[in-house]
C-alpha cells in the first residue's frame, strides 16, 4: 500500500474502494462483535470464507467480518447485502445452505427469519425490524457494516473526509467553533461541553499537548464503548486526529480496559494501517500536522476512569485521582495540557466536521444535542445497543425497540449510569432521556448503560451490590469515601440479611449527605446516588426488609425459603439426591419437604426439578419485632 | 509456565526500560504466569530504576495483578450488573459448591482459580464466564457446573499422561 501524499490520494482511494465494491453481485455481513462471537460467529464467516474460496467466488461475492450489531439477543447475525434480509441465530452448519439459495439463488430461508415476539409474524429485512426501526443511528451506524480489519471499507463510506475537510480548509479555530456550535457534550457522564474543553486546551501553554481518549468504560452493564473501538475504531481515530488538530497536539493515547481484548486488539491494528496510509504519524495527508496515537492497557480499577487517575495511571503511577482545583487540559499527562473525550464522544466528531454543527444541534432536546447510544440489558427482550437520539422517551426505549420485559413479568426500574447512577421507577417510564432529566429523576447519564429490572429484581439488593462495588473500587486516598461508602455497605448488607433495624434507612441517607459534601473525586461524590435513589423510590421495600423481614423479590436469601409445592411433587427423588446439603427430605412416590434449617438456598433443587415443583418464598413476619424507643 | 528472567526482560524490551511502562510490563508478566512472580518484580524494579515499593504500590493496586501464584485455568465470572441481576451470585454459589473456591482462591493442585471481574462487555449475553478467553453465553448453574467438570476431566487427563 502506498502512502496518501495529499487530500487527492485520499479520494482517488476512495473512488478503487466504492468501484471494488460496486463489483460485487452480493456480500454477506457476518457480526463478529464480542455477543456473537462468544455464540460462534467466527466459525460462521470461516465457513463462508471456505465456500467462497472453494467454488472461486471471491470477485462477485465476499463475506464481511463486521463490528457489532447491536442486536446481540440474536446471535450470530447473518445479513445477506443488497436485499438487508436479516438471519438470526446462525449456525456454521448452515452457512451453505445459504449461499446456495439466498447469496446465489434469490430464496429466503424461512426458519432462519426473526421472529417478532409479540405478533409471531417473520420478518425477512433488517430495516423492518422494530428493534432497528425505532432507532435513529447515527454514531453507531457503519460499525455493523464496517469490514473491522480494512480501512479501505471505512474509506470508501466517506470516512477520513472530515479529516481532509479539516486539515484543507478549516483552522483549528473554526474547528473549536464547529464542536461548540454543535453543542456536543461529554459521552464519559460528565456531559461537559467537549467544544469548550477543546478551546481550554488549544489556550493552554506547553511545548507538548496531549489527546486521550477514554477507553476504560469501567460501568458494568454498559459495552458501546467496546463495540465502537472493536468495530469501527477508524471513526474514533479520525475524532482524535481532528481534536489534535484543533488543540495542537502531537502524542495521543487511547487508554482501554484489558478486559476489553479484542477492542485492544482491533484499535492496535486500526493504529498500524492508519500509520501505513500516512493518516497517523508525520505530514498527515500531505499537511503540516503530525500526530501519533499509541495504545495503554488499563488494569482492572474503575476509578482509573476518572480523568486524573487515568492519566496517573498512564504515567506508570497508581491511579488515584487529585482535586479538580488544576484541571486537566492544562496540567495533565506529565503535567502539560491534555485533552480526555470519550470514545463514543470522539466517534462523534468526524460528522460534525463534514455535516457542520448546526445540522448537528438540530438533532436531540434544548440542552442534550445529537444522538446516545444506550446498552439495553438485563430484564429486556431485545437486549443490545440502541441508539437513539436525546430526549427520547423512556417507554419507547424499553418498550418499542427493547419489546418489553421477558416471561409476562413485569418492569420494575431500569438502572442507568452505573455505580454513580441511579435506579428510574415504572412511575418515570415517559421520561425524556437527557442529561438533564436523568439527573433531575436522580440518576445521571454514565456511559449509557440501561439495565432493565423486573420485579425480580430487589431494590435494596442492588444497592447493596453497587456499594459493594464502590468499597472495592475505592481508591482509599480519601477518608469519605474509603470509610463512608464502607460503613453504608455495610448497613445495606445488613438489611439484606434481615439484620435491619429501625432507623438504618435515616443512618444511611445523613451518610449520603456527608458523603456527597466531602468526597474528593467523582467516584465518592456520586457513590451515595444508588442509595439514594432506590430510598427515593421503593423506600416501601426498605421497610419490608427491616420491619418484615420480607423480600418481596425473594432474592435475600437470610429471607427466603425454599418450598415443594405438594400438588406438583411426584416424589421421583431427583432433588433429594442433588441437594448438596441433604436437606430434602422424603421416601421414593412420596411428597418431599425442605429442612429449613440445612438448606443452604443454593436452588440446585429448583434448577433440577422437573415438576416445576419447587418455589421460593418470602413469608416475613407479620408485626415488627422492634419495640420503637 | 516456568519463571525465567530472560522472559522478564524480554517483555521488558519490548516496551522499553521506562517509567511509563510499568504498568504495561507487569500486565505481560501477570498474564504469563497468572500472576506476579516476586523476583520478575525485583527485576522490573532494578532496570526501570525505581524503588520496589513503588513496583509493589502497583503491584496492589490493580485488580488484576497477583502476588500469590494461582491455577493454570484462571475462570472469569462476570459480577457486571447485568450479570448480577441476571443471576451470577447462583452461579458463584455453585461454584463454591462444586470446585469448593470462593473468588480469588485456587485448588490445592493449583488446577482451577476462580476470580470475578466487573463486566467484560458482553453483558447481553447476561451471565457470563470467560475461560481462557472463551466467553461462555447465558450461563445457568447447571452450565457451570459442566465447565467446571470439563476443566477437571481435563486436567486429570493431563496428569494421567
Ligand atoms: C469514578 C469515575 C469513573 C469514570 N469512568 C469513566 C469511564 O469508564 N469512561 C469514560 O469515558 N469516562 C469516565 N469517567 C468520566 C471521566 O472522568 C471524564 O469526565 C470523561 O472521560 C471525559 O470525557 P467526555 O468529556 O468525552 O465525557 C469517570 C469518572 C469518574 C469520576
Ligand atoms: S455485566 Fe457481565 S458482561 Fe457486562
Amino acid at each position: 500500500m502506498n502512502r496518501l501524499n495529499s487530500m487527492q490520494d485520499l479520494e482517488t482511494l476512495r473512488e478503487e474502494a466504492i468501484a471494488r465494491h460496486q463489483r460485487l453481485k452480493k456480500w454477506v455481513r457476518v457480526c463478529s462483535g464480542t455477543a456473537c462471537h462468544s455464540q460462534g460467529g467466527e466459525q460462521v464467516v470461516h465457513a463462508f470464507q471456505q465456500y467462497l474460496n472453494a467454488r472461486g467466488l471471491t470477485v462477485e461475492y465476499m463475506v464481511k467480518p463486521t463490528g457489532c450489531n447491536g442486536f446481540c439477543a440474536q446471535g450470530p447475525i447473518v445479513v445477506v447485502e443488497p436485499e438487508n434480509v436479516f438471519y438470526a441465530r446462525v449456525g456454521a452448519d448452515r452457512v451453505d445452505e445459504i449461499m446456495e439459495r439466498t447469496v446465489l439463488g434469490d430464496e429466503i430461508l424461512d426458519d432462519l427469519l426473526y421472529v417478532n415476539p409479540e405478533t409471531g409474524a417473520k420478518i425477512a429485512h433488517e430495516h423492518e425490524i422494530p428493534f432497528f426501526a425505532g432507532q435513529e443511528r447515527m454514531v453507531f451506524h457503519s460499525t455493523g457494516i464496517n469490514y473491522v480489519t480494512d480501512v479501505e471499507d471505512y474509506i470508501s463510506r466517506g470516512g477520513y473526509s472530515a479529516l481532509a475537510k479539516t486539515l484543507s480548509e478549516m483552522s483549528p479555530e473554526q474547528v473549536i467553533a464547529e464542536v461548540k456550535l454543535s453543542g456536543l457534550r461529554g459521552r464519559g457522564g460528565g456531559g461537559f461541553p467537549t467544544g469548550v474543553k477543546w478551546e481550554s486546551c488549544r489556550r493552554a501553554r506547553g511545548e507538548t499537548k496531549y489527546v486521550i481518549c477514554n477507553a476504560d468504560e469501567g460501568d458494568p452493564g454498559a459495552y458501546m464503548d467496546r463495540s465502537v473501538m472493536e468495530g469501527n475504531p477508524h471513526q474514533v481515530i479520525e475524532g482524535m486526529i481532528i481534536a489534535a488538530y484543533a488543540i495542537g497536539a502531537t502524542e495521543g493515547y487511547i487508554y482501554c480496559r484489558f478486559e476489553y481484548p479484542l477492542a485492544v486488539k482491533n484499535a492496535g491494528w486500526a493504529l498500524e494501517q492508519a500509520r501505513a496510509y500516512g493518516l497517523l504519524g508525520q505530514n498527515i495527508l500531505g499537511s503540516s500536522l503530525s500526530f501519533d496515537i499509541f495504545i495503554n492497557r488499563g488494569a482492572g480499577a474503575f476509578i482509573c476512569g476518572e480523568s486524573t487517575a487515568l492519566m496517573a495511571s498512564l504515567e506508570g503511577k497508581i491511579g488515584e485521582p487529585r482535586g479538580k482545583h488544576i484541571h486537566t487540559v492544562e496540567k495533565g499527562l506529565w503535567n502539560l495540557p491534555s485533552n480526555l473525550n470519550n470514545v463514543e464522544t470522539y466517534a462523534n466528531v468526524p460528522m460534525i466536521i463534514s455535516n457542520g454543527g448546526k445540522w448537528y444541534a438540530g438533532i436531540g432536546t434544548e440542552r442534550s444535542k445529537g444522538t446516545k447510544i444506550f446498552s439495553l440489558v438485563g430484564k429486556i427482550n431485545n437486549t443490545g445497543l440502541v441508539e437513539v437520539a436525546m430526549g427520547t422517551p423512556l417507554r419507547k426505549i424499553v418498550y418499542e425497540i427493547g419489546g418489553g420485559i421477558p416471561k409476562g413479568k413485569c418492569f420494575k426500574a431500569v438502572q442507568t449510569g452505573g455505580p454513580s447512577g441511579g435506579c428510574i421507577p415504572e412511575a418515570l417510564i415517559d421520561l425524556p432521556v437527557d442529561y438533564e432529566k436523568l439527573k433531575e429523576a436522580g440518576s445521571m447519564m454514565g456511559s449509557g448503560g440501561m439495565i432493565v429490572m423486573d420485579n425480580e429484581t430487589c431494590m435494596v439488593d442492588v444497592a447493596r451490590y453497587f456499594l459493594n462495588f464502590l468499597t472495592e473500587e475505592s481508591c482509599g486516598k480519601c477518608v469519605p469515601c474509603r470509610m463512608g461508602v464502607k460503613r453504608m455497605h455495610e448497613i445495606l448488607a445488613g438489611i439484606c440479611q434481615g439484620k435491619g433495624e429501625p432507623g438504618d434507612v435515616e443512618r444511611l441517607e445523613e451518610l449520603c449527605n456527608s458523603i456527597k459534601e466531602s468526597a474528593l473525586c467523582g467516584l465518592g461524590k456520586s457513590a451515595p446516588n444508588p442509595v439514594l435513589s432506590t430510598i427515593r423510590y421503593f423506600r416501601d421495600e426498605y421497610e419490608a426488609h427491616i420491619h418484615q423481614k420480607k423480600c418481596a423479590a425473594r432474592v435475600c436469601k437470610p429471607l427466603i425459603t425454599y418450598e415443594i409445592d405438594l400438588d406438583k411433587c411426584t416424589g421421583c427423588g431427583r432433588c433429594r439426591m442433588k441437594c448438596p446439603e441433604g436437606a430434602v427430605l422424603g421416601a421414593k412416590k412420596e411428597c418431599h419437604v425442605i429442612d429449613e434449617e440445612a438448606c443452604v438456598r443454593c436452588g440446585i433443587c429448583l434448577e433440577n426439578c422437573k415438576f416445576g415443583a419447587i418455589y421460593v418464598e418470602s413469608v416475613g413476619i407479620e408485626s415488627p419485632i422492634f419495640v420503637q424507643p | 509456565m516456568e519463571f525465567n528472567l530472560q522472559d522478564v526482560d524480554a517483555i521488558i524490551d519490548q516496551w522499553g526500560p521506562k517509567p511509563a511502562s510499568l504498568l504495561q510490563i507487569m500486565l505481560d508478566i501477570n498474564h504469563r504466569y497468572h500472576y506476579l512472580p516476586k523476583e520478575s518484580l525485583s527485576r522490573v524494579a532494578e532496570r526501570l530504576v525505581m524503588p520496589i515499593n513503588h513496583v509493589y504500590s502497583v503491584a496492589t493496586f490493580f485488580k488484576v495483578f497477583s502476588l500469590k501464584p494461582r491455577g493454570r485455568t484462571i475462570m472469569h465470572v462476570c459480577t457486571g450488573t447485568a450479570c448480577h441481576v441476571k443471576g451470577t451470585p447462583r452461579l458463584l454459589d455453585r461454584l463454591e459448591q462444586d470446585l469448593h473456591l470462593k473468588p480469588g482462591e485456587t485448588t490445592a493442585d493449583m488446577a482451577i482459580t476462580l476470580e470475578t471481574v466487573n463486566c467484560v462487555g458482553a453483558c447481553a449475553s447476561a451471565p457470563v464466564v470467560v475461560v481462557e478467553g472463551v466467553t461462555h453465553a447465558e450461563v445457568t448453574p447447571n452450565k457451570v457446573s459442566k465447565i467446571a467438570k470439563g476443566l477437571r476431566q481435563r486436567e486429570s487427563v493431563a496428569s494421567d499422561q
